[in-house]
C-alpha cells in the first residue's frame, strides 16, 4: 500500500507549528479521510471540524497546499503525493485549535443584513406571481453552503483585516440574492455602499475561483450590486436628473 | 464502481409519545432518527425528511410548552460531581488503550456479526465481543486538553456506543423472525405473532439490559381507512 506524508498545523490560538504524519493511503481517499486516519492512529487529540463528508455542510474548510478547499471533497489523486501535503486552518478567522477556526464573525455579519421583505401579495388568496426568469437569476446564490472559503481567500479580509468595514464575498452573495429576489422590496443599497463596504472589493475574482459550489460570485453577484450602487449614488446622469428633477415638475 | 448493501438508518431509538415526542424521562424529548417507532420495521427513502420536519416541530413546541409549565428540577450536586469525574477519567488513565481502536473494532463486530444478514450463533458471539470491548473501553485514555479534543469525545462516546450495540444485538436475537430491515438467516419468514409487539429495552437494577414486549397500538381508524382506499 502507498504511503504519503501530511504536514498538519498543530497548535492553539495562533501559536503552533507544522507536524509531519506519514500514513497509508488508498484509492479514492479524500484529505478528510487522511486527517481522520491520522487522528485515529497517531494524534487522537487533533482538532478538526467536519460533518457531512459530502461537500454540503461547509464545515471542513481548510487550506490544502495553500489553497482554500473542502477537505472532504479534495481527492488525493488531485494532489502531488511525492512531497508532503500541507493542511492548515483558514487564515481569515481567529484560530482556535489545530485545524479549527472561530467563524462566528460571519454569523454576526449575517444578522446585520436587512431581511427578506416581500411585496404585498399579487392575488387575493395571499399568493404571488413570479416570472420563471426572475426565479432563475437568484437560484445560483442559494447553493451557498457557508463554507467561508471565499471569505478566507479575499485579500480585504485576509491581508487587510477589514472585518469591521467589509462583509466579504459570501455576504455580498447573500445580499444579491435578496436584492434580486423578485418579491423583495427592502433597500440594501445605502448600507452596501457604507457599512458593508462593497467599494472595497476590487473584482480580483479570487473568491469565485475557490467557491466549491461554483457560484459566479464576482460576475453575477458583486458586479450587479456595484452597478446598482453606481446607478444610485454616482451616475452623473441621474445626479443631473436629481438636480433638475425638482424644477421640471 | 463497487456497490453493496449498507447500514444507513436505525429504526429503533428512544421511545417517545407520538404527539408530544416526550420520552419516559419527563422533559426529555426526541425527534428524527434518534426517536423510535415512526417507520415500523423499515424506513422508506425520503421519509426521514418528512419525519424530522413534522416531529421536530412537534418536539420543539411541546418542549417549549413543557419548559413554560414546569420549573427547573433540582439538580443533585453529587450527581454532577460524579458525572464530571467519570468524564475526566480518560485523561487520568495511565493505560494506552486507544479509544478509536475500540470504536473501530466495535464497528467491525457489529457489521460482521449483527449486520444485514443475522443469525443466532453470530449474534451470541457479538455479545461476547461487546463484553470484551466494554472492558477495553474502561481503559481508554487520551492526551491533550479539553478543548476540541475529538479523542476524548470518542472515549466518552464508547459507553453509549457499546450500550446501544448491546441493545440492538439482544433485541435482534429476541426477534425470531424476519421483518423489514431485520433479516434473520435462521428465521427467514415473517411471524404473525411477532408482528403484534415492539421490543422495549430498559436498564435493570444492576445496569443490565432488560427486554419487554409492548403491544403495538391498533391503527387509528382514519389511517385504516386510507390504507383500505389504497388497496
Ligand atoms: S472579487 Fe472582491 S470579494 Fe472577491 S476576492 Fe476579490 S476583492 Fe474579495
Ligand atoms: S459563496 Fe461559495 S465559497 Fe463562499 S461561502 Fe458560499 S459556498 Fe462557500
Ligand atoms: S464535511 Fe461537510 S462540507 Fe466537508
Amino acid at each position: 500500500m502507498a504511503t504519503a506524508t501530511f504536514r498538519i498545523w498543530r497548535g492553539e490560538r495562533g501559536e503552533g507549528q507544522f507536524r509531519d504524519y506519514t500514513t497509508e493511503t488508498s484509492e479514492g481517499m479524500v484529505v478528510l479521510d487522511v486527517v481522520h486516519q491520522i487522528q485515529a492512529e497517531q494524534a487522537n487529540d487533533l482538532a478538526v471540524r467536519w460533518n457531512c463528508k459530502a461537500g454540503k455542510c461547509g464545515s471542513c474548510s481548510a487550506e490544502i497546499n495553500g489553497m482554500p478547499k473542502l477537505m472532504c471533497m479534495t481527492r488525493l489523486n488531485t494532489l502531488p503525493l511525492d512531497k508532503p501535503v500541507t493542511v492548515e486552518p483558514m487564515k481569515s478567522f481567529p484560530h482556535m485549535r489545530d485545524l479549527v477556526t472561530d467563524v462566528s464573525w460571519n454569523y454576526e455579519v449575517k444578522k446585520r443584513i436587512p431581511k427578506f421583505q416581500p411585496r404585498r401579495p399579487d392575488a387575493p388568496d395571499g399568493t404571488w406571481r413570479i416570472a420563471q426568469e426572475d426565479v432563475e437569476r437568484v437560484q445560483e446564490f442559494r447553493k451557498c453552503i457557508e463554507c467561508y472559503l471565499c471569505q478566507d481567500v479575499c485579500h480585504v479580509l485576509r491581508d487587510h483585516h477589514m472585518h469591521d468595514k467589509f462583509i466579504g464575498p459570501r455576504f455580498l452573495v447573500y445580499a444579491a440574492a435578496l436584492e434580486m429576489h423578485p418579491l423583495d422590496v427592502a433597500d440594501r443599497i445605502p448600507e452596501l455602499t457604507k457599512d458593508f463596504g462593497i467599494g472595497l472589493c476590487n473584482i480580483t475574482k479570487c473568491c469565485t475561483k475557490v467557491c466549491p459550489e461554483n457560484i459566479t460570485i464576482t460576475d453575477n453577484a458583486i458586479i450587479p450590486l456595484k452597478e446598482r450602487v453606481v446607478d444610485r449614488f454616482f451616475d452623473p446622469l441621474s445626479k443631473l436628473f436629481k438636480v433638475f428633477g425638482g424644477s421640471n415638475t | 464502481m463497487e456497490i453493496g448493501p449498507t447500514t444507513h438508518y436505525v429504526m429503533g431509538g428512544v421511545r417517545v409519545d407520538g404527539d408530544s415526542q416526550m420520552s419516559d424521562v419527563p422533559g426529555l424529548f426526541a425527534a428524527g432518527e434518534c426517536a423510535a417507532g415512526l417507520h415500523g420495521a423499515n424506513r422508506l427513502g425520503g421519509n426521514s425528511l418528512s419525519d424530522l420536519l413534522v416531529f421536530g416541530k412537534r418536539a420543539g413546541e411541546y418542549a417549549a410548552r413543557f419548559a413554560k409549565e414546569n420549573a427547573l428540577g433540582a439538580v443533585s450536586s453529587q450527581a454532577i460531581e460524579s458525572a464530571e469525574k467519570c468524564a475526566l477519567q480518560p485523561f487520568e488513565r495511565k493505560s494506552s488503550e486507544n479509544p478509536y481502536a475500540v470504536q473501530h473494532t466495535l464497528q467491525d463486530v457489529m457489521q460482521d456479526l449483527v449486520g444485514i444478514v443475522r443469525a443466532e450463533a453470530e449474534m451470541l458471539q457479538a455479545l461476547e465481543r461487546i463484553r470484551e470491548l466494554k472492558a477495553r473501553s474502561e481503559r481508554a485514555s487520551v492526551d491533550g486538553n479539553r478543548e476540541y479534543n475529538a479523542g476524548w469525545h470518542t472515549a466518552l462516546d464508547l459507553h453509549n456506543l457499546l450500550t446501544i450495540s448491546e441493545v440492538i444485538t439482544r433485541s435482534a436475537l429476541h426477534r425470531k423472525e424476519s421483518r423489514g430491515a431485520h433479516f434473520r438467516d435462521d428465521f427467514p419468514a415473517k411471524d404473525e405473532q411477532s408482528g403484534k409487539f415492539n421490543i422495549v429495552a430498559r436498564k435493570g437494577t444492576n445496569g443490565e439490559v432488560q427486554l419487554a414486549h409492548e403491544p403495538i397500538p391498533p391503527m387509528p381508524q382514519e389511517l385504516q381507512q386510507i390504507v383500505e382506499e389504497m388497496k
